[in-house]
């Protein structure tokens, strides 16, 4: 068992500002604030698990989120989280700074750069009354564990579009697209521990990845869903992804389809075609069953 | 950092620069269907600007929380809602998400218009989901009901009073010629001189209207044709009459009337129709002599056209909403819809 959220949010404040204060996903991007239960697919995309965790990035925080009066939707996030723990990946994470043959030296949090601080502008359009765009732009800067003055920056745009007729049955058909891209800067500094570890490399440096995906969903007939999804994930310098392969240059074709028996459950089945220079053959298929149900209260989801 | 601090200080101008007051003179009001919004517009007149969520040709209970929505209620100074839960599914999403704190539930920009319905299918035991989506507080239909229309007009008639007190008088105004409209749809002028439009309707609603009228000895009459006019006019010859319907969304309507349900196409509420279930339908249907059924112009075709293509059934497809089709352009000429076709749909079936 494991709480993924528990967070407040402010009702009563003005000039459509808004806070919330607790423990949430990090607003960055479409796919990491959605808990796995509404994914259209079995795993998320690659470029989510290696910059934002396999769990999704998420920790203890607060942020204002802001919504202007102007003729479109345009809202602003901005929010500060806790760097630490093993659902930042990318940050003060263990695991992850000892891949790059880190210190992991434990980090004080003294001023504001040693927190997981984040950036959301949000924007969303009606084209007409049955299609709406959604277009967003994050970024992400914290610290890492490689030793002090370590630091990593994410950045990414997302688009999700989303067909839907007036006279729908309970939210079918539809077409949905969603993309997004994202890209990582992680610095690791150097530290007395890379002069005796006799290192192949030096990992010293700012190292650059960085990845996206898009997707295709059809809600042909009410309670059946099929998807499609491309993704792309690049790994950094070639002296790291040759060590790593953790980090090395991944694509993944997947399609899948989905049928929901009521509103509180799904059974879906999904194929994978995985393609890397560590697999047998560069590439590898993948056959996945999921069923879900949910219990108790749920709220509705955003769009 | 500097982006963060930079980011920041963008945030604090620009929230400077859009920080005055949102509303002119006319009160903004968002309500969450057209239903509401149409009785808003004739009680509110000029003195309101309406916008309804949902679009009167979709099913209410399923609407997305579309940022669009929030941006709405972000301006808004009254949010007005059909109740019950009808909204359960998207209603949170988008109070949230507009920060407006005026219409936030328990304000007084909040108003739930299902305030003095007498509810009906209220359940008397625990719900759960092996129901269906059953709503706790009872049916939240109730809008189909010409009668809750006036009740509607009232409640939102005292609210829009509090929220501009200048205008109050004239909210009233304007809700006591709506009532006055309605009546007159429903009973026809002839019969409301002299009477209690309110007895007239609980007469109605007993079914005692007939022997009120012959009693009146054709004083109800239209003087022009000597017969009696209006809804219940059209209505009356079916009392006791049969349908189907798809989603049990008929209740107050039928209520009102003095129809029957002899069952719905979804075994449960918001479920499917499953074949076993239509098949039990079908059954049921021929053995009961049901000549219509009943369905809203938003739902699909499929499952009542087969169950009446089983049945020698006609499908009546009718707006459940203001808006639900072209002529349905306020309340009245969309109740004027609903019973002009299924009242003809009714004296049409010989089975």
């Amino acid at each position: 068992m494991e709480l993924e959220e528990a967070f407040l949010t402010t009702q009563t404040l003005p000039y459509g500002l808004q806070v919330k204060a607790g423990t949430y996903f990090t607003e960055f991007g479409r796919l990491n604030p959605q808990h796995p239960h509404s994914w259209s697919f079995v795993d998320q995309p690659v470029i989510n698990t290696r910059l934002l965790g396999g769990d999704g990035l998420r920790g203890p925080g607060a942020r204002v989120s802001w919504l202007p009066l102007l003729p479109w939707y345009t809202e602003l996030i901005l929010g500060v989280q806790n760097a630490n723990g093993e659902t930042a990946v990318s940050f003060l994470n263990t695991d992850f700074a000892l891949n790059w043959g880190g210190l992991t030296v434990d980090r004080e949090v003294a001023t504001l750069a040693d927190l997981l601080r984040s950036v959301r502008w949000l924007n969303s359009l009606s084209l007409g009354s049955e299609t709406t765009v959604n277009l967003g732009l994050s970024g992400l800067w914290g610290p890492n564990r490689t030793g002090p003055g370590g630091k990593t920056a994410i950045y990414g745009g997302d688009l999700y579009l989303k067909w839907q007729p007036l006279a729908n049955d309970q939210g079918w058909p539809f077409v949905a697209f969603q993309g997004e891209v994202m890209h990582r800067n992680y610095l690791v500094v150097d530290n007395e521990f890379y002069a005796i570890a006799d290192l192949p490399y030096s990992p010293v440096g700012t190292h650059t990845d960085f990845g996206g995906y898009a997707q295709l969903q059809w809600g042909f007939k009410r309670g059946w869903v099929a998807g499609v999804r491309y993704e792309q994930a690049s790994g950094p310098d070639d002296d790291v992804r040759e060590y790593f392969p953790v980090l090395q240059d991944r694509t993944r074709l997947g399609g899948n389809l989905t049928y929901y028996p009521s509103e509180f459950s799904k059974l879906r089945v999904q194929l994978n075609l995985d393609g890397a220079n560590f697999l047998e053959q560069g590439q590898a298929w993948s056959l996945w069953f999921q069923y879900e149900f949910l219990l108790g209260q749920h709220a509705g989801h955003k769009f | 950092m500097k982006v963060f601090k930079a980011q920041a200080r963008l945030m604090g101008i620009l929230i400077l620069l859009t920080a005055g007051p949102t509303a002119g003179k006319t009160l903004q009001i968002v309500t969450t269907t057209t239903d509401l919004k149409a009785i808003t517009e004739a009680v509110g007149g000029d003195d309101v600007a309406v916008n309804s969520i949902s679009s009167g040709r979709q099913d209410p209970h399923f609407i997305e929380a579309k940022p669009s929505y929030m941006l709405q209620l972000r301006r808004a100074d009254l949010f007005i809602r059909i109740g019950l839960e009808l909204e359960r599914g998207w209603e949170r999403l988008v109070l949230e998400g507009s920060r407006n704190r005026r219409i936030q539930l328990g304000s007084r920009g909040h108003l739930d218009a299902s305030a003095g319905i007498d509810r009906l299918e209220v359940p008397t035991g625990a719900v759960d989901r092996s129901m269906g989506d059953v709503h706790p507080q009872g049916n939240p239909h109730y809008w189909l009901d010409p009668y809750n229309a006036r009740i509607i007009a009232g409640t939102i008639a005292r609210r829009l009073g509090e929220l501009d007190p200048e205008h109050e008088a004239e909210y009233a105004r304007r809700a006591v010629t709506f009532t006055r409209q309605v009546d007159e749809a429903m009973f026809g002028s002839a019969l409301l001189e002299g009477e209690d439009a309110e007895r007239l309707w609980q007469r109605q609603h007993d079914g005692n209207l007939g022997s009120h009228i012959e009693g009146q000895s054709g004083t109800s009459a239209d003087p022009g044709t000597g017969e009696t006019q209006g809804w219940q006019a059209q209505m009356a010859p079916f009392r006791g009459a049969k349908v189907v319907t798809y989603h049990r969304s008929w209740t107050y309507f039928l209520d009102r009337f003095g129809l029957v349900a002899a069952g719905e196409l979804e075994a449960k509420p918001g479920i499917s129709p499953s074949p076993g279930h239509l098949k039990t339908l079908i059954e049921t249907m021929r053995a009961r002599q049901v000549p219509i059924i009943i369905v809203a112009s938003f739902k699909g075709d499929k499952a009542p056209n087969l169950v009446a293509s089983k049945t020698g059934a006609t499908v009546v497809k009718v707006p459940y909403s203001v808006g639900g089709n072209d002529q349905a352009s306020d309340y009245i000429a969309m109740m004027d819809q609903l019973v002009t076709q299924i009242s003809t749909a009714l004296s049409r079936s010989v089975l």
